[in-house]
């Protein structure tokens, strides 16, 4: 399969005796969103750590545009095209908005070890940083300190910083949690116009958008992957139903 | 950020016009004084990328003070006594040349920044803290237990290394030298501030997964950023030993690395003028208490302590308001 | 060299040793259950001192100056963590370091304006002085003898108090979350206080014990606690084990660097270059010891890794 962007092959963590995720595969293909949903606690945090490499597995593989980068650490998997979102902003609260996109384009297009002319005014960078941020409805906060920002416009950052990567790849952690129905409803418009420039692997809580976006779904439950398939596939799931709707409805 | 312009200019006009008057009116010890103050500004501009951008810690600044120090202090008295450094397998002389003297203490201090900082690096917080006092204190004791430079005694310097075109035993020439560092510095740092290194290394202090997220080693950011401190801090333990004309163990000591953090307090972290400011502050109080009580240090100690728990944007912070925290 | 002087060479190493395990101790916890860094820990260890001396030269009982120096370091950390530390549990790094150092500057200042800049000296009783014939027919000082039992016994009785006391168990789980011993009705900031306070009484100890054998004097304090950081990053912080561990081993490599080093250089130099050069090298060797545990384990030998 040679539209296959990102892949997770077999792989498994565990703290101490306990196991946090089980033999998890799955794959991210071309121009699709792909929603990897399970209660809280089910693993999809460390999931999504072990992909950015935040995380080493103790087994199986991590490939990325078909390389594999399960021995590369963060950095190294950033600068091969992975965009992550986090679902707690990581962000420099201190400095502005637009120095926080500013930041993802020196990272994608630049060196940091230049020392004298002034960041803000290297055309290049503010082109890339100026687009991300009007892409994702941000333009008018650029000069507006990060830590005033509210939660759904830290996660709207959090996403404009991952566009000025370019990445070939995003993986996004709730990236809806905090932005009220409105919001919501724009980033959802926003991300299903997203797939065509890289796929995503949306891990979600807000259930709307899961069902509004999703090409395809995974459901992970106490670090397994239960079901994986459409989204009639899996609102129609037994297991699904059982383990997880059950508990919601 | 506005009245933090009016006290950074005040200040630089105070570095022009304290020493103007002092010379006018032939006070030559108040040179001496204005000249220690800006080589401590110096130690303290440097510290600052670290510890004010990059949010690192270090505690044995003292290190590369002294090591800057004793490159001037091995160089001339190899020059002062004419016996060659090494002969084999060539001939190194010693020199009273400050530009190169200045050279070889950036370079060497540089070096020792670099394989402290690599070390240092692989931990955080307060390991890191403690490694770099380790580290200052290591030097500190190879000082002392190495006889060829003088040992425990230090070295002697007779006559103050030369620079071309003006007399540096004229306390007002030696203190333009200085100053004119301290300002050539201080123009770096305050460009190295806002270009992609200082954003990149200042996301680093808030945030290293951020900075990894877009493809950014934090490591490296902070190993250069250590580096470039600590040639700094180098050159101006060169000056500082030249304003003596005497070099000894006391410059790698830990109070030294704790009072170039002094500075910065004082004058409030990651402030451009921040450590210029709290180092004449300290030379100043040094100066007035000093002369007052044996025991000024008791009253430095409730300073920095009122400073800590209720001021901690430091002097230019109470003086410019707060523009930000440091957590 | 004879075995004989390298067996006593080895003691006075695991002396050093066990020293500055006691500094230690009270360092790795106080960080592990406060999250402080306290550089005014050097101060205590002075403090102990002083008060040993002050009280042995008034009455002229060694052990009523070493409960001098526990009472007086004690109190000292009691008054300091109230007054000060408490304010810096929530402050950064930074923080911690400049106002413990302010502390430093008072401590140093406040105990020259009292005892002035002579040392003073605190004498090994009679009962403790001369030398004792060990096993093998080494002389050994008494008094290094009775450090080391001292120094092993305090050991003992801290892993005794972490692993069965209640004290123990609350500075386990302070070390572990703070929030919900509190949740369970632990009156934290006594705690603290205790935990600190007795950090304090243990560097006082140390200082009394050792000032027996070395002048007591402003500034005594710094260089051990320097020395104390190296043993807490060899070990792991927070960890007493650790600790226990660094200590030995930077005291030993302290103690047989600056003997061997030296012998090992004459073998290939003139004797005074050996002698120079080797004791120049050996005051770097616990340093040197330090950079080797980081590039292999960053965490210490015991830290939990991060």
């Amino acid at each position: 399969m040679t539209d296959v962007v990102l892949s997770v092959h077999d792989i498994c963590k565990s703290y101490g005796g306990l196991q946090a995720s089980k033999n998890i595969s799955l794959d991210l293909r071309m121009g699709e969103i792909h929603a990897l949903i399970g209660p809280n606690g089910a693993g999809k945090s460390t999931l999504i750590k072990q992909i950015a490499g935040s995380e080493t597995p103790c087994s199986g593989q991590v490939r990325l545009a078909g390389k594999d980068v399960t021995a590369l650490d963060t950095v190294a998997r950033a600068r091969r095209g992975l965009g992550r979102t986090f679902q707690i902003s990581e962000l420099a609260m201190e400095d502005t908005v637009f120095q926080n996109v500013i930041l993802g384009a020196l990272g994608a297009g630049g060196s940091p070890m230049r020392f004298w002319r002034n960041v803000l005014g290297m055309d290049d960078l503010r082109g890339v940083a100026e687009a991300a941020l009007e892409r994702v409805g941000l333009a008018a906060k650029a000069a507006v300190r990060t830590s005033e920002l509210s939660h759904g416009q830290r996660r709207q950052l959090e996403v404009a910083v991952a566009l000025t990567l370019n990445p070939t790849a995003f993986v996004m952690d709730e990236p809806m949690a905090g932005l009220g129905t409105a919001g919501s409803k724009t980033l959802t418009g926003f991300l299903d116009g997203l797939r065509t420039q890289a796929p995503i692997l949306l891990v979600e809580h807000d259930m709307d958008a899961v069902f509004a976006l999703a090409d395809r779904i995974s459901v992970l439950v106490y670090g397994e992957i239960i079901a994986s398939g459409t989204v009639n596939e899996i609102r129609s799931d037994a297991a699904v139903r059982a383990a997880y709707l059950g508990d919601e409805a | 950020m506005k009245a933090e312009r009016i006290v950074n200019t005040s200040v630089v006009a105070a570095l022009v016009l304290f020493p103007l008057w002092a010379w006018m009116t032939d006070a030559p010890f108040l040179i001496t004084l204005a000249t220690k103050a800006v080589i401590f500004a110096l130690a303290g501009v440097g510290l600052n990328i670290a510890l004010g951008i990059g949010g690192l810690v270090s505690l044995g600044h003292a290190a590369f003070f002294g090591l800057g120090g004793y490159a001037m202090g091995i160089l001339a008295s190899h020059a002062q006594a004419y016996d060659p450094i090494f002969n084999a397998p060539f001939v190194l002389e010693g020199t009273k040349s400050m530009p190169v003297i200045w050279l070889v203490a950036i370079i060497s201090s540089g070096l020792a920044a670099l394989a402290i900082g690599a070390l240092s690096l692989r931990t955080s917080g307060v390991y890191f803290i403690m490694i770099t006092l380790a580290f200052g204190q290591m030097l500190y004791y190879f000082s002392i237990s190495w006889p060829a430079y003088g040992g425990e005694d230090g070295l002697s310097i007779y006559v103050r290394n030369s620079f071309p075109g003006m007399n540096t035993l004229d306390p007002i020439q030696y203190y333009v030298i200085c100053v004119a560092l301290l300002f050539a510095v201080l123009l770096f740092t305050s460009r190295l501030a806002r270009a992609p290194f200082g954003l990149a290394l200042g996301a680093a202090r808030q945030s290293p997964l951020r900075v990894k997220t877009v493809g950014i080693s934090p490591y490296k950011l902070q190993l250069v950023a250590f580096t470039i401190s600590g040639m700094i801090t180098g050159l101006a333990g060169a000056l500082f030993a030249d304003l003596n004309r005497f070099v000894s163990p006391t410059m790698f000591s830990w109070q030294l690395s704790g009072e170039i953090i002094v500075f910065i307090l004082i004058g409030g972290t990651a402030r451009l003028f921040g450590p210029v400011v709290g180092a004449i502050v300290f030379v100043l109080l040094e100066h007035l208490l000093g002369g007052l009580s044996e025991y000024w240090h008791i009253y430095l100690g409730l300073l920095l302590l009122l400073i800590v728990l209720f001021a901690r944007g430091g002097l230019i912070g109470l003086l410019a308001g707060k523009e930000r925290s440091h957590d | 060299m004879s075995p004989i002087l390298l067996a006593e060479q080895v003691l006075n190493g695991l002396q050093l040793g066990v020293m500055l395990f006691v500094m230690a101790a009270g360092l790795t916890l106080v960080f592990g259950v406060m999250g402080l860094i306290n550089l005014a820990h050097g101060s205590l260890f002075m403090v102990g001192a002083f008060a040993a001396a002050a009280v042995a030269g008034a009455t002229g009982s060694f052990l009523l100056a070493l409960v001098a120096a526990l009472a007086a370091a004690a109190a000292a950390g009691a008054l300091i963590e109230v007054l000060v530390i408490r304010r810096l549990y929530d402050r950064d790094h930074l923080d911690q370091v400049l106002a413990t150092f302010a502390l430093i500057l008072i401590f140093s200042e406040g105990t020259r304006w009292i005892f002035g800049s002579f040392p003073l000296y605190l004498n090994v009783p009679d009962y403790l002085s001369g030398p004792v014939t060990l096993p093998g027919g080494i002389q050994y000082p008494l008094y290094r003898l009775t450090l080391i039992a001292i120094g092993l016994a305090i050991a003992g009785g801290l892993f005794a108090l972490i692993s069965k006391t209640r004290l123990g168990i609350q500075i386990r789980a302070g070390e572990n979350d703070r929030e919900m011993i509190a949740a369970l009705g632990v009156d934290i900031s006594k705690l603290y206080t205790i935990v600190f306070a007795l950090g304090a009484a243990l560097a006082g100890l140390a200082g009394a014990l050792v000032g027996a054998i070395q002048s007591v004097q402003v500034g005594m304090g710094e260089p051990v606690l320097i020395v104390a950081f190296v043993v807490i990053v060899i070990g792991g912080i927070g960890s007493i084990k650790g600790a226990l561990v660094g200590a030995i081993l930077v005291g030993l490599t302290d103690t047989l660097g600056g003997v061997l080093l030296p012998e090992l250089f004459k073998l290939f130099m003139d004797n005074s270059t050996a002698s120079s050069a080797g004791s120049a090298l050996a005051s770097m060797l616990i340093y040197i010891l330090m950079a080797g545990v980081l590039i292999w384990k960053p965490t210490g030998l015991f830290g939990a890794s991060t």
